[in-house]
């Protein structure tokens, strides 16, 4: 599939910059929340921190302060375990009042490690059991499909979340209902709790598994927000006429930004003491988190 | 080539003819949506088992099908729930409670979807297909789960009269359901409010509460019970959760002795839930569960069943004379 001639193929520099920047607040704020809650996923987020910039500021259609629009863009996360990163990003879309994230995790705040429709506005739906999300995002195709509403679903996906019966049992739904509006992320960092995911269960070959299972397949680098940005936008359009969903497997980087992080895949689930965190934050900022 | 089929032949998907109340779901989701209700359904490969074959012949845009994967199916369901629908999602009770039962807790229960769950062919309704197809924890499954409401009408004209009620009713509900044989206990329309119980009268004697496809036999050992002289009544209660705990109490302090009767595991479904109310007032009478004695039924043809574990209208009678029996002086 070439690059439709009406559509630029490639971002301007201020795009490119205001979207590295997107991914670098991302970084930011996950270490200053997760220093609140005392413990938390950083380098689970660190690896789609792009992908969030570029959904929530390029592709998604949202509008400002209304988190329950019926025809905006719809975004569920299988790895609900990285919601520390979208928060800070519901938030500058006010959805809800930026101070809630100062009370991330504690005694009746909404935001928890993982993300819930019912106490976040913003929040399309609730994860934190791995597998579920993208039957959910099946239904929300539907629904919007036989309501006439005009709206795409994303659902991000990690890697070892790909060993979940669930999920293929949804792979198979999704290109059956032929929904073209459907579009799944894979994370593909290659880590997960008790290994990589090569070692723990195999995955591969994945792009082979989503194409026979019906899919429309994309790879990409998911740290560059450039070509990110093109491949959403390029298949933005004409999902409710295209006859497979769509699959984009983005190669990443667990703890991307952070070197030590990126060698030790124990940072799945940490903590950062302040030296750590002055010493993380050191390194996002110097590289933007970003090559 | 015309094959003349021997009049005794019959095949699955004629199941609806053989079934009289398997339409009732069918039927009354074709009413709502000819009403203008969102209502859709979803179903994993048992269309004609529950009879929404009818509903996708009527609207075809409306059913989505799974095929055998139910998880997918409950999940997907919750996602339909956010885009403005009323989504009616149907399996076995066994395969919906016990294999979705994570699905239902957190994607419907407690995101507050107004999901109806629809487990059919409930309890030993399966008879002879085993304890795979049997579902008796069920209701002591789904009554855990906090913002969930639970129904067990009692015939296809309560059915109903209960999805009817539920296109106004806030939370999401599981309907257990039997295999649309049920004998038939109310006129149409069929009284229905969520949890507030039918009562068919408090005993004196003895209060007998029953549910689902215990309403039938129960009425029919009490009036048996009533013609040798004894005191009973038979309440339905239809609302496993919120259970009408007012007639609860009422029995209690007007009858010598209680009984429950439900197709289910006697730990944690009805009976289950009518000890704990009477544990809550203090100095109740004797309750006598009935029903399947925490075990794993035999297989046998339904009505067999029903005969052995004394889950028919003799059964009940007899237990009911123990029961009786039992009390203290009066």
């Amino acid at each position: 599939m070439t690059p439709s001639p009406s559509l630029p193929n490639s971002l301007s520099e201020a795009e490119i910059l205001h979207l590295k920047e997107r991914a670098l607040f991302v970084r930011t704020e996950t270490v200053r929340l997760i220093a609140i809650a005392k413990v938390g996923h950083y380098s689970s987020v660190f690896s789609c921190a792009e992908i969030f910039a570029v959904l929530y500021d390029d592709v998604m259609h949202l509008r400002r302060g209304e988190p329950r629009w019926a025809d905006r863009d719809r975004f569920l996360m299988g790895k609900g375990h990285a919601a520390v990163g979208l928060y800070p990003l519901l938030a500058d879309w006010d959805f809800f009042p930026k101070e809630l994230l100062d009370g991330y995790t504690r005694l009746g705040n909404p935001l928890g490690d993982h993300p819930d429709m019912r106490k976040v506005p913003g929040v399309d739906f609730s994860s934190g059991s791995i597998g579920h999300a993208l039957s959910a995002g099946i239904g929300m195709a539907l629904g919007g499909r036989l309501s006439g509403r005009d709206f795409d679903t994303y659902v991000l996906l990690g890697d070892g979340e790909m060993q979940e019966g669930q999920v293929w049992a949804a792979a198979m739904a999704a290109s059956h209902h032929r929904l073209g509006h459907l579009t799944a992320i894979v994370d593909r960092n290659r880590y997960q709790l008790d290994g990589t995911v090569e070692d723990v269960i195999n995955i591969e070959p994945l792009a082979d598994k989503w194409k026979t299972f019906g899919w429309d397949v994309h790879e990409v680098d998911g740290h560059d927000v450039e070509a990110l940005a093109l491949l959403l936008r390029r298949l933005k359009p004409g999902g409710k006429t295209r006859e497979k969903p769509v699959c984009v497997i983005a190669h990443t980087l667990k703890g991307k930004g952070v070197d030590f992080m990126e060698r030790e895949p124990g940072w799945h689930l940490g903590f950062l003491g302040p030296e750590d965190e002055e010493r993380a934050l050191a390194e996002i900022k110097a590289h933007g988190g970003l090559q | 080539m015309s094959e003349a089929l021997d009049p005794q032949s019959w095949q699955y998907r004629g199941l609806n003819a053989r079934a009289p109340s398997l339409s009732v779901l069918a039927d009354t989701l074709n009413e709502l949506a000819a009403e203008n209700h969102p209502v859709v359904a979803v179903t994993a490969d048992l269309q004609y088992s529950n009879g929404l074959i009818g509903f996708a012949r009527k609207n075809p845009d409306r059913l989505f099908q799974f095929g055998i994967s139910e998880q997918n199916m409950v999940s997907a369901a919750a996602g339909l729930a956010t885009t403005g629908y009323m989504p009616f999602a149907a399996t076995f009770a066994s395969f919906l409670a016990l294999l979705c039962c994570e699905q239902i807790r957190t994607d419907i229960a407690y995101s507050a979807l107004p999901v109806r769950l629809i487990g059919h062919h409930a309890g030993i309704s399966l008879g002879f297909y085993g304890t795979s197809h049997h579902a008796t924890e069920d209701l002591a499954i789904m009554r855990s789960i906090a913002d969930l409401t639970v129904v067990a009408p009692a015939d296809g004209a309560q059915l109903a009269a209960a999805i009817r009620a539920s296109v106004d009713w806030p939370e999401p509900i599981y309907f257990r359901i039997a295999r649309g044989h049920d004998p038939v206990v109310y006129a149409k329309p069929a009284p229905f409010e969520f949890g507030k119980a039918v009562v068919h009268g408090i005993g004196v004697d003895l209060t007998i509460f029953a549910c689902g496809t215990m309403v039938h036999p129960a009425l029919a050992a009490a009036e048996s019970l009533r013609a040798a002289g004894h005191d009973v009544g038979v309440v339905d209660m239809h609302t496993i959760k919120p259970l009408d705990r007012e007639v609860v109490v009422s029995a209690a302090r007007t009858s010598r002795s209680l009984m429950s009767v439900e197709e289910h595991n006697v730990l944690g479904g009805l009976g289950g839930a009518v000890a704990e109310v009477l544990a809550d007032i203090g100095g109740a009478p004797r309750l006598t569960r009935h029903g399947i004695m925490d075990e794993y039924s035999l297989i046998a043809p339904p009505t067999h069943l029903y005969a052995h574990y004394r889950l028919d209208a003799k059964g009940i009678e007899s237990v009911a004379l123990e029961t009786l029996a039992k009390r203290g002086p009066a």
